[in-house]
């Protein structure tokens, strides 16, 4: 470890790793489309764009919030179950309107991205360990708020339209999913929040010795992680007509999947918010097109087959990427 | 005369019962580069952060720039205008070069980050050293150099009137050193006063306009560069009078068997950047040592030997057959034994007991299908504890309570247990108290004179002087003397390490 | 450039915190089961020890792989995965037309294969992070996704329904009046400590976990090593898969061992075995996992919702590790 392994000289690379990973989801996803689009009827047919769009507005929002908590070097497990929680509560609250529905999943959510952000920062437990508490916990909170059961969402105060509704032809959820990507892209490339997140996220130690805020920085994204979670929460209960507490399972490994597939590091430091939304198209299309295998009869892939695409694409990526990562923290 | 810039005087700074500063000071004028110069645990870094605020001084007084100051941080540091580059690169390497550049003071217009403003400013602060490169481009996708030369224009850019050099060369080629150094000479130029801490001497008579040495805490003396020449530079790091013969000091004694078969033979080692040419040579009954400045290469060679990082070149005969061992357990295998520089980074096992620490590598062959023979393990734990005389409240206590001396002597019993007929010793009595250091030297000898070869690598001159049958000296990466007992003398060898290439003693042609 | 001493003394400090860890999870356990004979009715009874014992023998199966491989600083998250994998192929065996014609051939069968091949899943998690030095918790991720996948896929999501009491002894049986499984669970907790302080392969996971550059500089193979603990974490996991089936006499790939992971690391959190590795106390993962189990039959046994207890699951779990790290010098 004190030896100085041979530095190879590197004054004329051009390409950095996460460019190169970038391309690739982008060029796979095109190429998934493509298959389909080809091979499919109504692949591209407006129903089954809009409801890909509509469903996995949910998983968009979820990762976005996990790929900032990424690149600062942090995990956050308990996106799942917050999302659960949330929709339990703004179920409960949608009688009141669509507002306090709305923002009763999004005080959920931040609820627990506090705790979250709190745990880590002041009390200094690992990421892995205070998220996995945050995720119990808002899965107790949820099942409690709820007594076990679904709650239904009342349809008369048009609080359904979060997620049944349509605008300018487009589901609603994917226009609040679209905004929380706009906002997630300024804020990364335009921001000081954005930026600090990855310096944090890609040499602690040294954004310290450089006087930025590395603490609050990473509270933050926690904090954030915790709003879109809520959010996702919302057009949850919203899109089905009930708040499901016992949903969620599942969606934190999802997104961790879908922002590695992106092209983000697990380690920090580097990413993307427009490939992260790249990566959680590819997953979610995965489910799409093994359905309209399915439907051609040619195989019978059940659509269990999706979980083992969507790892053995993490495996690839995984690998192709850890190279690339090793050689970039060697050159530091 | 011109007021000083910076004046630190009768800086004291005391560690845990270790006085790491004893009325040390140091003084630069403004627009000089000042080389900063002294061995492990002269005090060099301690002074640094003090001065910078990474620590606080018990005593003593900071004046800069006319006012006393007591900086609380190294970034309030920064903001009072001293900057330090440090020897890693404390810049984030997947951002671009503009953006650590002023990472934490960004430029905003309209609420939103104004790259523009910022690539453009950022271009412009490097091309005044030079430099003309792609500043949106991420930092890692440039050579070190230029990393080095984006922290300098960081540390510039806070408008700093001194800036300090941590070894910022240790990782550069010379086409690169030359380009730091034009950047230094600039800066001078600008009227910023540089402190440039360096190992490598020849360098700081390049570029340093005057030096300062320190030793055991304390300030040595401080010259001019063009009054000093390397020899005495050297002298005055080790605090080494050339002529005085002393008394032996140190707890070797005459070795009392002759040198046997040669068990290690290294020739043309070439490490990465650090080694370039290194050839060494070990025999039964024989104590090598291996002497240097601190980066010198003498750790990679030990590694490259026991197969812990593989070199790039060259050629390693163990009892006489070619080997190139990739992993530690194949040099383990040839019998061969390592006992690293840093205990705390790669040597004890924290958590582990002491009987724990010292099976470690013997256990394979104290078990039997897979379970440790107890009786065996305790035997040889005994035995060894007794031999090496390990202080400790018995074989089960953890392996950090223990003082750094018997710490040391539980990674020797590991060796030992193992019976090696080639032992690689790097640094075995740094931080150790002087009555442990003499056990462990008159036991070395003790396991020489038995048959075992030893490499001894040491920064301490009698250890060498004294402990070594035959010395080679390594500098810059090549080895340039190969001494026997009788011509390693104190003025030998630092004539070697500075590279003064006297004749005597080169031994075998070209190193 | 170390100018100052290096090793700090910090042995009463520490011996508080080794003390604590060793201790806590017990002490607590103690606590919390005098509260019970004090408050919760019927709570002293064969019955109650019984349930308990049941719930938690799954998890300490799985967790004692989990503590092998957190001894060794990394982490196992497709527990849940493999256990539905071989979940799912035991009663695939068994209810085959050569199951049925051969019954001893293939319960025996059905008990080797499905632990050997979770097995092997566990071997490739531990190829994949060391040959690719990827971070355990994406490398074990993989086989986390997949892994479900391919035991959905092996049944097709079906529910396999058996009744099959040779089989099931494995679940359902008992020995001397002690339910099979916790034999199984002991012997393994056991035979993990055994091997901790006793063999060649114990010692070596806790020096790559302590230390992983002094281990591998003492002739370690620490590749070699790290790619056993997540075999055999997938062997636990194996079994663990049997042992679920066989209680609830179905197996439904999509519901087996689900959240397990989460179960078994937050045992062995409690338990006292530190994340950074190194140290490993399989008997406190044991302990870990009564406690948060019986805290949760406590709540339950009181009134309190099932939901509250996942609540004071988390807190339980963020406090344990919260008050490790407090006497820790790094």
């Amino acid at each position: 470890m004190s030896v100085a392994t041979a530095n190879a000289a590197r004054p004329g690379r051009r390409l950095s790793i996460a460019w190169a990973a970038r391309q690739r989801v982008i060029m796979a996803l095109v190429l998934l489309i493509l298959f389909g689009a080809l091979r499919y009827d109504h692949f591209l047919g407006a129903y089954n764009v809009l409801s890909v769009l509509r469903y996995n507005s949910m998983f968009a929002l979820t990762s976005l919030g996990m790929c900032f908590v990424i690149m600062g070097a942090g995990i956050d497990l308990s996106v799942g179950t917050t999302a659960a929680c949330a929709s339990v509560v703004s179920a409960l609250l949608s009688p009141y309107g669509l507002f306090p529905g709305l923002l009763g999943g999004l005080g959920a959510g931040l609820a627990v991205g506090v705790i979250n952000g709190f745990m880590v920062t002041r009390m200094n437990i690992q990421p892995f360990i205070a998220t996995l508490s945050g995720m119990l916990a808002a899965s107790g909170a949820g099942l409690l708020l709820a007594h076990n059961q679904s709650v239904s969402v009342s349809y008369d105060t048009g609080f359904t339209w979060l997620g049944q509704g349509d605008f300018l032809g487009f589901p609603v959820p994917a226009w609040i999913a679209g905004a929380a990507y706009v906002y997630g892209s300024v804020v990364l490339n335009f921001s000081s929040f954005g930026r600090h997140v990855l310096a944090v996220g890609g040499n602690e130690e040294a954004s310290r010795l450089m006087g930025l805020p590395v603490d609050r920085a990473k509270f933050l994204t926690y904090v954030q992680s915790g709003i879109f979670a809520g959010l996702a929460g919302v057009i949850l209960a919203a899109q089905f007509g009930a708040g499901q507490p016992a949903e969620g399972v599942g969606w934190e490994l999802f997104s961790i999947a879908a922002v590695v597939v992106g092209g983000t590091l697990l380690t920090g430091g580097v990413g993307s918010v427009a490939t992260t939304l790249a990566g959680v198209l590819l997953l979610g299309l995965i489910f799409n097109v093994l359905n309209f295998e399915n439907g051609l009869g040619w195989i019978s892939l059940s659509a269990y087959w999706q979980s083992v695409v969507r790892g053995v694409f993490l495996m690839v990526v995984v690998m192709a990427s850890s190279g690339a990562a090793r050689r970039a923290v060697r050159s530091a | 005369m011109t007021d000083s810039l910076l004046a630190m005087h009768d800086i004291n700074k005391r560690f845990q019962g270790v006085q790491a500063l004893s009325a040390a000071s140091l003084e630069v004028e403004p627009a000089e580069i000042m080389a900063l110069i002294g061995q492990n645990g002269a005090g060099k870094s301690t002074m640094i952060k003090v001065l910078t605020g990474a620590y606080r001084r018990d005593s003593g007084s900071i004046v800069f720039a006319g006012r006393p100051i007591d900086f609380g941080s190294p970034q309030a540091a920064q903001r009072g205008g001293v900057s330090t580059i440090y020897q890693e690169i404390n810049l984030v390497p997947f951002r671009s070069v503009a953006e650590n550049i002023f990472l934490g003071r960004e430029y905003r217009r309209y609420g939103l980050l104004d790259w523009g403003r910022m690539n453009a400013e950022a271009a412009e602060l490097l091309r005044r050293f030079a430099v003309e490169i792609d500043v949106r481009r991420p930092l890692m996708e440039f050579s070190t150099a230029i990393q080095q030369m984006v922290a300098i224009a960081r540390a510039v850019s806070f408008k700093a009137q001194l800036v300090i050099m941590d070894e910022p060369t240790s990782s550069l080629d010379e086409r690169e050193v030359a380009v730091l150094f034009d950047v230094m000479r600039r800066l001078r130029g600008e009227g910023v006063a540089v402190i440039f801490v360096s190992h490598r001497l020849d360098e700081l008579y390049k570029v340093c306009d005057r030096v300062t040495v320190m030793r055991d805490g304390r300030t040595v003396s401080t010259h001019r560069m063009a009054d000093i020449d390397k020899l005495r530079l050297v002298s005055a790091m080790l605090g080494r009078d050339l002529e005085t013969v002393r008394a032996r000091s140190t707890g070797f004694t005459a070795p009392k068997s002759t040198p046997g078969k040669v068990v290690l033979s290294a020739e043309g080692l070439r490490i990465g950047r650090k080694v370039r040419d290194a050839r060494v040579e070990v025999r039964e009954h024989q104590i090598v040592g291996l002497a240097g400045l601190l980066g010198s290469g003498r750790t990679e060679v030990a590694r490259a030997i026991f197969g812990a990082d593989p070199p790039d070149a060259g050629k390693i005969e163990i009892d006489g057959r070619a080997v190139s061992p990739q992993e530690p357990a194949e040099a383990i295998a040839l019998r061969v034994g390592y006992c690293s520089e840093d205990r705390k980074a790669d040597g004890i096992v924290p958590d582990m007991s002491v009987r724990e620490n010292i099976t470690l590598g013997v256990l394979p062959r104290l078990t039997r299908l897979g379970v440790v023979d107890e009786a065996r393990q305790r035997e040889i734990v005994d035995r060894f504890m007794q031999r090496l005389a390990i202080k400790a409240s018995g074989p089960e206590q953890k392996i950090r309570e223990l003082s750094g001396g018997n710490q040391q002597k539980v990674l020797l019993a590991r060796w030992l247990c193992t019976d090696p007929e080639l032992l690689i010793l790097d640094e075995p009595t740094r931080g150790i108290d002087v009555g442990a250091k003499a056990e462990i030297q008159a036991l070395i000898r003790e396991l020489a004179d038995q048959g075992l070869g030893v490499l001894m690598i040491s920064s301490e001159l009698e250890e060498i002087t004294e402990g070594a049958d035959r010395v080679f000296v390594l500098s810059d990466g090549r080895t340039v003397a190969d001494l026997p007992h009788a011509e390693a003398s104190a003025k030998a060898i630092i004539s070697a390490m500075a590279h003064e290439g006297t004749a005597a003693g080169e031994g075998a042609a070209d190193g | 450039m170390a100018d100052a001493p290096t090793i700090a003394r910090k042995g009463a400090s520490l011996d508080v915190a080794t003390f604590f860890r060793r201790y806590a999870a017990l002490a607590a356990l103690v606590v919390l089961l005098a509260f019970n004979f004090a408050v919760t009715p019927n709570f002293a009874s064969w019955q109650t020890l019984n349930v308990n014992l049941t719930q938690v023998a799954t998890i300490v199966i799985v967790s004692v792989g989990m503590t092998l491989v957190i001894a060794t600083g990394g982490i196992d998250l497709s527990v849940g995965s493999l256990m539905a994998i071989s979940g799912a192929l035991a009663p695939m065996i068994f209810l085959s037309s050569f199951g049925v014609s051969y019954p001893a051939l293939g319960n025996a069968l059905a008990f080797v294969i499905p632990v050997a091949v979770a097995g092997l899943f566990g071997l490739f998690n531990g190829w994949f992070i060391t040959r690719f030095r990827v971070q355990p918790i994406v490398g074990t991720l993989v086989m986390f996704i997949a892994g479900r996948g391919i035991g959905q896929v092996l049944t097709n999501g079906n529910l396999q329904v058996f009744k099959n009491p040779t089989f099931q002894f494995i679940g359902l049986g008992r020995v001397f009046g002690v339910p099979c499984q916790v034999i199984i669970m002991l012997a393994l907790v056991a035979a993990a400590a055994w091997a901790l302080r006793s063999t060649l392969f114990g010692r070596q996971i806790l020096s790559v976990g302590g230390n992983e550059q002094a281990a591998r500089l003492s002739g370690v193979p620490v590749a070699t090593v790290k790619r056993w603990v997540y075999a055999i974490s997938g062997l636990c996991a194996g079994i663990a898969g049997l042992v679920v089936v066989s209680i609830n006499s179905s197996s439904d790939a999509n519901l087996v061992g689900l959240g397990m992971e989460l179960d078994a690391i937050a045992a062995v959190a409690v338990g006292g075995t530190p994340f950074t590795g190194g140290q490993a106390t399989v008997v406190g993962t044991l302990i870990g996992a009564l406690l948060i189990q019986l805290v949760r039959y406590t709540l339950l046994a009181n009134g309190v919702p099932d939901a509250a207890a996942l609540v004071v699951k988390g807190a339980i779990i963020a406090g344990a590790v919260w008050s490790q790290q407090q006497g820790k010098s790094t």
